[in-house]
């Protein structure tokens, strides 16, 4: 499940979920998935429901309205299932040194983290991780590659 | 929630591994132990042995690489040795090797003289069974005297550092300084898709010989750092999904988890006694910088500052440590007793500067600068003085010193362009001084870690 983050189906869920169009398309897909079923309380329920990643701006933690749109509907998520654990994976673009882009990804996953918890959610239920510029979601060079890789990824665990 | 929990070794091959690295003798005990010099007298007393100092600079050698003649030592084996030193002194871009046959008795001096030479080696190679016996001798072109003769007994799966340390010998005798040819460079070798790629720890000798995995590649594995024994390496795993630092024993192939924060502890490198480990462990929103002693485990905090403090290094004579912070806002390096206190910051030029390490020499420090979306490779004294971009790339990240300090070693990586494909990494070198940045034919590699010399 770990894995899938990082491939190819998230990044073109997440990029569906850029405009109100694909969302659109989004929401059918989801539609017609449900009448097989996607397993409550699952990734892909949190993907379609609530969305699993936010983004951050060039060398910033700070939370954006939109960043704290998605928190908010990871938090009612949570609150839904409250036997759900989370990890949440912070990532960085490549313009940064290897060891320090350790740290500011792991600060960007704490940005969401403490979000999260001031919205109710038991701290207990949620671990931290950063994969600093290691595992880019996309794998362009480019401002729009970069401004997807700089993100915190929340998974089930 | 991690449904099970693993052994902290990460990687299920480590128990093979450290069986294959004692069979072996993993750091060579045949090097450690078993290389042995003894000094071939003067051919004739016409040519006492000259122990006066080197004439020739590193600073003019860059300039005039030093003609050197290098006869085959002979064939087989011998010829591999030769061929090591040559490449040896080649790359390093301060000689200029001529190859020649092997002269009869005394070196006809007049003839390389009239070649341009600066010196000659001769020697032979003798096979003994199990072991290998180089005699080896060089000489003073201009007076005819013998600067120095040597003969080297060791197995003879060690040639190569037979053929290292008469590197360093012609090195050290020509220029006056210690080579570093007889060294060795871990790092991180990488496969697979951008978006996960395979990583694994990996040394080789510094001339890109005889490479090989320590690990499997299951975990993501970064930025592996020598012991001053040359016997461990620090290195950070992601095993289990924790990523922290663990110990790897070059001599057993064991590994072994550093101290047990609560944090993602980064960032590794050893005390110059070898005695304990800086590294950093983040909380919150930053990070802070930690000594972990080797023997007791007890962890002292040096920093505090609330921000990401990272990538320490300490000086050679571990009073001090460059580190990395956006303490001030922006990532900066910063220079700071060893034993905590207040750091001074040291960059002030355009753009963040990370991933500093602290020349052997003392007299520098080696960086990254990342300026409108490109990274420089440099060098600054270590207040901060005498700033030196050496190259520029779209990454250029993570130096290393040779041990002499007059080399870096660093990762290259080029822009994957718009659909990824253009991504490349690899290790190159470069003299302190920009001049001739090469290639290591390590493949797909980052991270370089450069060993001491070789005991």
């Amino acid at each position: 499940m770990k894995l899938k983050l990082f491939g190819a189906a998230g990044l073109a869920l997440f990029l569906a979920a850029c405009s109100d169009h694909a969302n659109k398309n989004v929401n059918t897909g989801a539609a017609t998935q449900q009448q097989v079923g996607p397993v409550p309380g699952s990734e892909a329920d949190l993907v379609a429901t609530a969305g699993d990643r936010v983004l951050f701006a060039l060398n910033q933690n700070t939370l954006s309205s939109d960043a704290k749109a998605t928190l908010d509907k990871q938090a009612a998520w949570l609150a839904k299932y409250p036997q759900v654990h989370v990890q949440i994976a912070g990532n960085c673009d490549d313009r940064g040194t290897e060891e320090y882009n350790i740290a500011l990804g792991e600060r960007r996953a704490n940005a969401a983290h403490d979000y999260l918890v001031a919205k109710g959610v038991d701290a207990s239920r949620i671990t931290t991780i950063s994969y600093g510029k290691d595992r880019p979601t996309a794998v362009g060079d480019d401002e729009a590659s970069w401004s997807q890789n700089r993100n915190a990824i929340t998974a089930v665990q | 929630m991690m449904s099970s929990v693993k052994p902290l070794i990460p990687d299920d091959d480590a128990a093979r591994l450290a069986s294959a690295f004692s069979r072996r003798g993993f750091m060579g005990a045949g090097v450690a132990g078993g290389l042995m010099a003894t000094p071939l007298f003067a051919a004739g007393a016409a040519h006492a042995q000259d122990a006066g100092a080197a004439e020739i600079t590193v600073d003019q050698a860059r300039t005039a690489p030093i003609p050197i003649v290098l006869p085959s030592l002979g064939s087989g084996v011998a010829q591999q040795i030769t061929d090591v030193i040559s490449a040896d002194l080649g790359n390093c871009g301060l000689f200029r090797p001529i190859s020649a046959s092997m002269p009869q008795g005394t070196p006809a001096f007049a003839t390389y003289k009239s070649m341009g030479a600066r010196a000659v080696m001769t020697g032979k190679v003798v096979e003994q069974g199990s072991s290998l016996r180089v005699e080896f001798r060089l000489w003073d072109v201009l007076t005819g005297k013998q600067l120095q003769g040597t003969a080297y007994t060791a197995a003879s799966q060690d040639w190569r550092r037979i053929a290292h340390v008469i590197a360093d010998v012609i090195y050290s005798r020509l220029l006056g300084e210690q080579g570093y040819f007889n060294s060795r460079i871990a790092y991180i070798a990488r496969s697979g898709p951008r978006a996960r790629q395979v990583t694994r720890l990996a040394i080789m000798d510094q001339d890109g010989a005889d490479s090989r995995y320590l690990t499997n590649g299951q975990w993501l594995t970064l930025t592996p750092r020598f012991n001053p024994a040359n016997s461990e390496l620090a290195f950070m795993s992601y095993a289990n999904y924790r990523p922290r630092v663990y110990l790897f024993n070059l001599n057993t192939g064991q590994q072994r988890l550093l101290g047990d924060f609560t944090g993602i502890s980064f960032a590794p490198r050893f005390a110059p006694n070898g005695q304990s480990v800086i590294l950093s462990v983040t909380r919150g929103g930053g990070s802070d910088i930690f000594v972990v002693d080797l023997a007791t485990m007890a962890r002292r905090q040096i920093t505090s500052s609330g921000a990401i403090d990272t990538s320490p290094s300490y000086s050679p004579d571990g009073s001090q440590i460059v580190f990395n912070s956006d303490r001030g806002g922006s990532q900066q390096l910063y220079v700071m007793s060893a034993s905590g206190g207040e750091a001074k910051r040291i960059s002030y030029g355009h753009g963040r500067y990370g991933s500093p390490v602290w020349s052997p020499r003392g007299d520098l420090i080696a960086f990254s600068r990342i300026a409108n979306g490109s990274f420089s490779l440099g060098v600054m004294a270590p207040d901060g003085t005498g700033e030196r971009i050496l190259t520029q790339g779209f990454t250029v990240e993570s130096p290393t010193f040779c041990p002499n300090g007059r080399v870096l070693a660093f990762c290259r990586q080029s822009a994957a362009g718009a659909n990824g494909a253009g991504f490349a990494t690899g290790i190159n070198t470069i003299d302190i001084t920009g001049f001739h940045e090469r290639a290591l034919p390590a493949g797909s590699a980052s991270d370089p870690a450069w060993s001491g010399l070789n005991k």
